[in-house]
């Protein structure tokens, strides 16, 4: 690799650590939305459904300029900012991470939504005749029983943060080593014309978005043959 | 529970499901089966999942031994009832293994291990289960699967056991394998059962208490025996109205191949293999199958000829009655059914309350534990 410039690999270590981190969060924070939204019974919730969707349809610059509002200085970014002196979440790794959070949340959602659905009442009621509570028949029926929808979940959110690239120029520029992540980096490397660079990364990108697709088929198929 | 008195399971489930309309009030003991028979849609399955838990309808009664598990204040959650529940198909949790998915609702604290609880080995040996331990839940068949699911619901250690249709999803032949489980479980432990039905012939070999349920509401409760042979209902008028009788064996004729009978108010001759005496036996006997004669006929083929008193007949469509006996020279036996001519009743100048000759000319035994088809004498029974 003789004449690439030493930073080419910080971006690829920057990315997948915001897609890890952010899909760690997301599986945290969407298990219970995606659980509600499977479960519940109230007329709003399809509401709720849809404000987590918009992200599938909005344009990244709308989006991202609603999160620059709120993680600026002036917004509650700002203030939770302050909290260890600083003046704003934009910007910054932080901020990408929340904005990553916002933007991969229907990647994951949707796909534990769908899982829980399909389970149905039945295995939990029959946990609830066996003397589980609502909280051990979570962890040990229907969590396990989703399995399929939180892998699915997990590696659409974690592909889709590391894809992203609009709303990451948006609000948080191209901080070396704080917020410029592998798209953000080709994109600089075509404007300076270093076509070689772009194209190890670009290429690279290509290759790990065809392992994740196969591998993720692959996956769903053994599954749906285990649980035939 | 309350002293003094049998344990009791009492229930007044009411309310209104999309259009349907379920005002279920009974009383039953809470010891033996207790079928909840009806058509399908009269909502016996709905009466088990309130009893459950699983529905929850405001404004309705449910007390299992004087504990209240309903009422206008109180709601037990399904996991704070001791039931356990078996559903129609068997619902497995797939993830689990057979062993697993047994071992999901035993007690963990080991208090499984206490007195007047269900030790795994006997669920194991009275399911048959021991080959299956280790296999995943996949790869079983449909009555392996419910046997599974028994043996899960009884292994929770439950206070109550609650069936809903648990043979209705499996053909005729894991049916049959599955019965005698069934009937093996009802002699050796001593657990009630609320066992949900819309087939006689299932009811017939398991219940001894019959909750009989139309369009929402219990028509009757009580005894099999007492229903079976109530006019009023509509099990004895109709066309194989039948009553079953909890038998004890008696002597055995080697030679004839004879088995003595006994059942509450006369003795009964059925050709079977051998019995021990002394074991119990479930026997049916159809009221196509009884006729009446006046006087005990000297020269007969006729086996079984009981003396009975009628307590009173019910004209069943235009040219047949229902006849119902009271077995015993002065009528204090069972009730048996006879349906006649009613050209027969008026020639032999019938009358409630005379003494008269019952002549059985069919006795259905049914199949000994684990045994599963010796129906034995004339009439061929649908399982």
């Amino acid at each position: 690799m003789g004449g690439l410039p030493a930073d080419i690999w910080q971006p690829v270590r920057l990315t997948v650590e915001l897609a890890a981190i952010t899909t760690i969060i997301l599986l945290i924070v969407g298990t219970p939305i995606a659980w509600w939204l499977a479960r519940s019974k109230a007329w709003w919730k399809e509401a709720v459904a849809a404000v987590v969707a918009l992200p599938l349809v909005l344009p990244p610059t709308v989006l991202g300029f609603y999160l620059l509002v709120v993680l600026g200085p002036d917004g509650p970014g700002g203030a939770l900012a302050g909290l260890w002196g600083g003046r704003t979440l934009a910007f910054t790794f932080e901020g990408l991470v929340i904005g990553s959070v916002v933007y991969s949340m229907p990647f994951v959602v949707q796909p534990i939504r769908n899982s829980f659905a399909a389970i149905g009442d039945r295995p939990l009621e029959v946990a609830a005749t066996l003397r589980a509570s609502p909280r051990r028949a979570f962890w040990t029926v229907a969590i396990p029983l989703a399995r399929p929808g939180f892998l699915a979940g997990a590696v659409l959110g974690f592909a889709h943060t590391v894809g992203e690239f609009g709303i990451v120029l948006m609000i948080g520029g191209n901080v070396p080593g704080k917020t410029k992540v592998l798209s953000v980096a080709i994109f600089d490397y075509v404007e300076t014309s270093q076509w070689r660079e772009a194209n190890i990364l670009a290429a690279g990108m290509a290759i790990f978005a065809f392992i994740v697709i196969l591998a993720m088929t692959l996956l769903e198929k053994r599954i749906a043959r285990i649980s035939a | 529970m309350n002293v003094g008195k049998l344990p009791t399971i009492r229930a007044d489930f009411r309310g209104t499901l999309g259009d349907f309309n379920l005002d279920a009030s009974f009383e039953v003991p809470a010891r033996g089966v207790t079928a909840l028979f009806g058509p399908s849609g009269c909502g016996k399955s709905t009466v088990l999942r309130c009893l459950a838990g699983l529905q929850h309808l405001p404004g309705s009664f449910c007390a299992i031994n004087g504990d209240v598990w309903q009422d206008r204040k109180i709601f037990r959650e399904p996991y704070q009832r001791p039931i356990g529940y078996v559903f129609q198909e068997a619902s497995l949790f797939l993830h689990l293994s057979v062993r697993r998915n047994l071992l999901y609702g035993a007690p963990r604290d080991g208090s499984g291990s206490e007195s007047g609880s269900i030790p795994f080995d006997e669920v194991i040996d009275l399911l048959g289960l021991g080959t299956l331990l280790d296999r995943s839940s996949h790869h079983l068949s449909g009555g392996e699967r419910q046997r599974v699911a028994i043996g899960r619901a009884l292994l929770s250690q439950p206070k109550l056991l609650l069936m809903d249709e648990p043979l209705s999803a499996l053909d005729r032949l894991t049916k049959d394998e599955i019965l005698p489980f069934l009937e093996r479980l009802h002699q050796r432990l001593s657990l009630p059962v609320i066992y949900v039905s819309h087939d006689m012939a299932e009811v017939e070999r398991l219940a001894d208490h019959l909750i009989l349920m139309q369009a929402g509401s219990v028509l009757a409760a009580g005894p099999l025996g007492i229903l079976q042979s109530d006019p009023s209902l509509p099990l004895a008028v109709g066309r194989d109205a039948a009553v079953n009788f909890d038998a004890t064996a008696g002597s055995y004729d080697a030679a004839y191949g004879i088995l003595t009978l006994q059942i509450d108010g006369g003795q009964l001759l059925v050709p079977a293999p051998p019995v021990a005496a002394g074991e119990g036996r479930r026997l049916r006997i159809a009221a196509s199958d009884v006729s009446l004669a006046r006087e005990a006929q000297q020269a007969s083929s006729i086996l079984n000829a009981l003396p009975a008193r009628i307590v009173s007949k019910t004209a069943v469509g235009p040219s047949e009655v229902l006849v119902v006996l009271a077995l015993g020279p002065d009528g204090g036996g069972a009730k048996l059914l006879a349906r006649l001519t009613r050209r027969s009743w008026d020639l032999l100048e019938l009358a409630e309350g005379m003494a008269v000759i019952a002549q059985v000319k069919g006795v259905a035994l049914a199949p000994a534990r684990g045994q599963v088809a010796a129906v034995l004498a004339a009439p061929t029974r649908s399982g």
